[in-house]
């Protein structure tokens, strides 16, 4: 009875301390705003998809063989069946993905918010001037960060390994191509990027110029939570 | 009420915080396997400072250093600004596989670090940092910096001389692997922006071909240079 009584002592003492420390800071529903800067020369980023959630999401694993979610993202651009996969895992809090391209030199802002223990962000976007690149931050933890501070990050370029980097203009979505089809003929894992060769560099075939090469980072993103 | 004196005692810790000098040992090794640095700018200064800022079009004192190596522009506006500035620590040229090592003393409230120096050959490339933020424990602390563009030279590739802003062409190869004739690499620039080098292109016909530079020697990777702070 007394060993009854003192746990429930402590458990009135754990939830007054819960509820003042969620008077302030500790409060788990938080809003983040993502400003994303495209800084490559001639590479426009397809719609720039963002994950709110918890641990156990991931978009990407590198290494591990992309599911086609992924492979539609990089090898066609729209990541709305990624999102949708995404919004049915009980880590994620929320999904959200911009419509335009963000083009070489300019920004986009997203934001996405939710309630949770913890706050992760993953962010994928496709390069489109390439067969299966996209730009790719995994799972960020966001949950040290205080109201009003910025986290500054580089996101690298991954090559999602669902399509041979021929850089054809019919596999090139901004160049015309075809964008996402399922057939697989490339190293079948996710791995980084190993750039754009070129027609200026001698590749036969392809349809991409010098200005289409790139080096990582290709995205400046800043975090901020509001 | 109650956040305003939150508020309040979060900023005096602040200024208690930044009030005492640093003292800072800086050592910058340039990772590239073809690439000179012209001078390095360093300094350090408060948070309204920038050298440059990615995604940003260049200052015009930023594209004199990009372009043709001169750092004055940019020394003087940190200086204006109350930064603690060096000018050319490696005194001349930082070649691959080299580094320096020199010491900074920062005035309270110049809290953050800033560095760049054109890449040699390029046409506006230079390395850098923007605004790090200078550790105030004690230790030693390592960072890698990308190559940028400034966004204000088509990166024709062609060792013409051309080193002032707006003047085409790349100022020389101090290394003396760069060929002539070249035709040209790019003639525009898409991104106009501060942003990622994309990397020389370079051709292995040191007589013709698109480019002056020499594509077995000029290329890199990213990072370029390892800068080492340690907070004494």
């Amino acid at each position: 009875m007394k060993r009854i009584q003192l746990i429930m002592l402590g458990c009135a003492l754990a939830v007054s301390v819960l509820l003042v420390g969620c008077k302030d800071d500790m409060n788990p529903h938080r809003t983040f705003s993502v400003e994303v800067s495209n800084l490559t020369e001639h590479q426009p980023l397809a719609a720039i998809a963002v994950v709110l959630h918890e641990s156990g999401y991931h978009a990407y694993v590198l290494g591990s063989i992309a599911d086609s979610d992924l492979e539609m993202m990089a090898e066609g651009g729209d990541p709305s069946v990624l999102l949708a996969s995404a919004a049915s895992e009980e880590a994620v809090m929320m999904t959200t993905a911009n419509t335009d391209l963000t083009l070489p030199g300019n920004k986009s802002i997203l934001e996405v918010k939710g309630l949770g223990h913890e706050h992760r962000l993953s962010l994928v976007g496709m390069l489109v001037n390439t067969n299966d690149g996209f730009i790719g931050l995994d799972a960020i933890d966001l949950s040290g960060l205080a109201k009003g501070e910025s986290l500054i990050l580089h996101a690298k370029v991954y090559d999602a390994g669902t399509e041979a980097n021929n850089e054809s203009a019919d596999s090139v979505p901004a160049q015309g191509g075809e964008g996402f089809n399922a057939s697989r003929d490339d190293r079948d894992f996710v791995g980084v990027h190993p750039g754009v060769v070129s027609m200026d560099d001698g590749l036969t075939g392809s349809s991409l110029d010098q200005s289409h090469r790139f080096d990582s980072p290709a995205a400046r993103v800043v975090i901020t939570r509001k | 009420m109650n956040k305003q004196i939150s508020a309040f005692f979060t900023l005096s810790v602040l200024s208690l915080a930044s009030a005492s000098a640093a003292d800072l040992d800086i050592k910058l090794t340039n990772l590239t396997h073809g690439i000179y640095f012209t001078p390095v700018l360093l300094a350090a200064h408060n948070s309204d400072t920038h050298f440059y800022r990615e995604g940003i079009a260049a200052s015009l004192n930023l594209q004199a250093m990009a372009e043709g190596g001169d750092i004055s522009g940019l020394s003087m506006d940190a200086q204006s600004m109350g930064g603690d500035v060096l000018e050319n620590p490696a005194v001349g040229l930082l070649a691959p596989g080299a580094s320096f090592t020199t010491n900074l003393t920062s005035a309270m409230d110049n809290m953050y670090l800033s560095l760049t120096a054109m890449l040699l050959p390029t046409n506006d490339g230079f390395v850098g940092v923007d605004s790090l933020m200078i550790p105030t424990t004690p230790g030693t602390y390592t960072y890698h910096l990308n190559a940028y563009d400034a966004g204000t030279e088509a990166n024709d590739e062609l060792i013409s001389g051309g080193g002032a802003p707006g003047v085409a062409g790349i100022p020389a190869d101090p290394g003396g692997m760069a060929g002539a004739n070249g035709s040209g690499v790019a003639m525009s620039d898409v991104n106009t922006m501060v942003h990622i080098h994309r990397g020389n292109l370079g051709d292995t016909d040191s007589n013709a071909g698109i480019s002056d530079l020499n594509s077995t020697v000029h290329r890199w990777l990213n990072p370029v240079a390892e800068l080492v702070i340690t907070v004494n």
